[in-house]
């Protein structure tokens, strides 16, 4: 396998019954990347990331990251590897304070290895860590209950409870949607820094001038299959691409 | 100024609108940290409604008669019970109705040892607990990744078909069961095994559920994705959670053997299952005490009703769905607020 390339997505097919949901996608992502993927709803974004993730498994084709084979494991397993995902979705464990559901990742066999047994205060480690996204400590977010939490926050949870397992490669699912612009232009920082530190990225977004500054490179989906991939302005130059997202002549009149 | 706008107001409208205001006494908050510990008053605040449940438990088997000391017993295995499925259905997010599987294997293992080993109670209930429960778990172990209702049909199988298997290859007695068991040297020893197992296992999981342990099972009951995303095996905990529940429910058992010193097929049988579920909805889902406030009030009602016979299933039924339709969040939920708030009627 290639040097920089971290982790490996090698003709991936995934149907259920006669729809074709991922059809022999493949593509790499590198260490310190940030990949952008983009395509209309139904595209199968989400179901390309259950699958690298292990919480949907492919019919054929196979992931690697770092030259290990992790298709077909369990998802507990992939995220102990340090691969792990947030969930368009977001459902925190809502009976808990913010805080206490960072608890979770910090007792997780990754975290406890790394440290070597030794693990101090993890109420410390988890506050500490909200701090750093942006829950203040000061106005004691990071003690509220997660159910009480507004979208923003939730969205910066979510992420958090992900690099709470200093994760090596963090798929984000739609992080962006639902956020002002302040929210996410307080979010980017933290992105940015991540990619500094050289975990790798891929994000799935629909706010693409978000998306654009962040990355240099995106993957189009379309019914499934990779429609294009490149550099976003020469992507997005693209005619097939601008019809995936806007449709033909045709069909908007 | 206003005195005489509000009564002009009340003249037109004779039905008011009126609500009921909770607010929480100062001393609730004060004594929800470390500083309750500062003050008598405070701590007694917080002693007082333990004390008087656990001293009442520990005295009512010196003021009963005989007939209700063994009602007292039978309400502390139900009471285990509840607390087992309290934990399993708001803690871990399975509902079991095998709890008559737990109190069977339980009674069969120390029963059994008791029979053929000759061993005194005081060996074959940790033995058998501790064996009833290594069965239990595994047993159930396939359908842990069931969840909800799906997971509670299944569960309630498995009591009933343990039954038919004893029945079908006539061992362990057949339907007959096995009798003239080693039983307890007095009714002291029976009473307070059961009531101060009933105390530490209330004690043990209180805390419990609120260690790491009980937070990533919180976790998997609100979202275990979230929890497999994070690198933990959600199969190894809701395992470990069964077996906790299933210790609960085997001592039971194994207690329950001895205390009649008899084992038979009835002690898979139904009652096992539901009577602590309706304890725990009487006493309030999630809290833990209230499941086992529930078992020792319906344990002996139930008792109570025997005079009326037949009629007495009715009644016991009218009285939970009373429950269910006047007080949905339980006794404990109803009592503990009362304790920690003031209310007053307002007008609006």
């Amino acid at each position: 396998m290639e040097e920089g390339i971290f982790l490996q997505v090698k003709k991936v097919t995934k149907s259920y019954g006669g729809i074709t949901a991922i059809r022999e996608m493949s593509f790499d992502l590198g260490k310190g990347e940030i990949l952008g993927l983009i395509g209309p709803n139904g595209s199968g974004k989400t179901t390309l990331v259950n699958l690298m993730t292990g919480f949907v498994r492919p019919d054929s084709g196979e992931v690697f990251f770092n030259q290990r084979r992790i298709s077909g494991l369990p998802p507990h397993k992939i995220a102990d590897l340090g691969v792990t995902r947030t969930f368009q979705i977001m459902r925190p464990y809502h009976s808990l304070p913010a805080y206490k559901n960072l608890i979770v990742p910090l007792n997780s066999p990754r975290i406890k290895r790394s440290r070597g047994g030794k693990l101090g205060d993890k109420d410390n480690v988890a506050i500490d860590l909200l701090e750093e996204i942006g829950f203040e400590r000061d106005a004691y977010v990071p003690y509220k209950m997660a159910s009480s939490l507004p979208l923003g926050y939730l969205k910066r949870l979510e992420l958090a409870r992900c690099l709470a397992l200093k994760p090596e490669v963090i798929i984000c699912d739609e992080i962006f949607s639902g956020l002002s612009m302040a929210e996410i232009s307080t979010m980017i920082p933290v992105i940015e820094k991540l990619q500094m530190e050289g975990m790798a990225i891929m994000m799935i977004e629909h706010r693409l001038r978000e998306l654009f500054k962040l990355v240099n490179r995106v993957i189009v989906m379309n019914f499934g299959e990779k429609l294009a991939e490149g550099a976003p302005e020469e992507v997005m130059a693209r005619p097939d691409v601008r019809e995936a997202y806007l449709g033909t002549e045709e069909t908007t009149c | 100024m206003l005195g005489g706008m509000e009564s002009s107001e009340n003249l037109r409208s004779s039905a008011r609108e009126r609500r009921k205001e909770r607010l929480d006494r100062g001393i609730k908050v004060r004594t929800e940290g470390l500083y309750a510990l500062s003050s008598w008053r405070e701590m007694g605040y917080l002693l007082f409604p333990r004390l008087l449940f656990i001293l009442g438990l520990l005295l009512a088997p010196l003021l009963l008669d005989m007939y209700w000391q063994r009602v007292l017993c039978q309400a502390g295995i139900y009471a285990i019970l509840a607390l087992g499925f309290d934990f399993l259905a708001e803690y871990v997010g399975l509902v079991c109705l095998g709890g008559a599987f737990f109190i069977g294997s339980g009674a069969y293992f120390s029963g059994l040892l008791s029979a053929q080993m000759g061993w005194s109670p005081f060996l074959t209930i940790p033995l058998a607990t501790v064996a009833g429960a290594i069965v239990s778990t595994v047993v159930l172990f396939p359908c842990l990744r069931l969840r909800g209702i799906y997971f509670a049909i299944v569960s309630f199988m498995f009591p009933l078909l343990t039954i038919y298997i004893i029945i079908a290859l006539n061992i362990f007695g057949g339907t007959e069961g096995m009798s003239a068991l080693a039983t307890f040297p007095n009714v002291w020893v029976d009473q307070y095994l059961i009531l101060g197992m009933v105390v530490l296992s209330l004690f043990v999981m209180r805390r419990l559920v609120n260690e790491d342990f009980g937070l990533i099972l919180r976790a998997i009951k609100d979202n275990d994705q979230a929890v497999k995303a994070s690198g933990l095996s959600i199969t190894a905990y809701k395992t470990k959670a069964v077996f906790i529940a299933a210790l609960m429910g085997c001592f039971g058992g194994a207690y329950l053997s001895h205390l009649y010193g008899w084992i038979g097929i009835s002690q898979f049988a139904m009652d096992f299952s539901i009577l602590p579920i309706a304890g725990a909805v009487m006493g309030g889902m999630g809290t833990l005490v209230g499941p086992v406030l529930g078992a020792f009030i319906l344990t002996p009602m139930s008792e109570a009703l025997r005079g009326f016979g037949q009629l007495r299933v009715v009644l016991y039924c009218l009285i939970l769905i009373g429950f269910i339709v006047y007080k949905p969040e339980g006794l404990m939920n109803t009592l503990q607020r009362k304790y920690h708030q003031f209310e007053h009627w307002e007008e609006v």
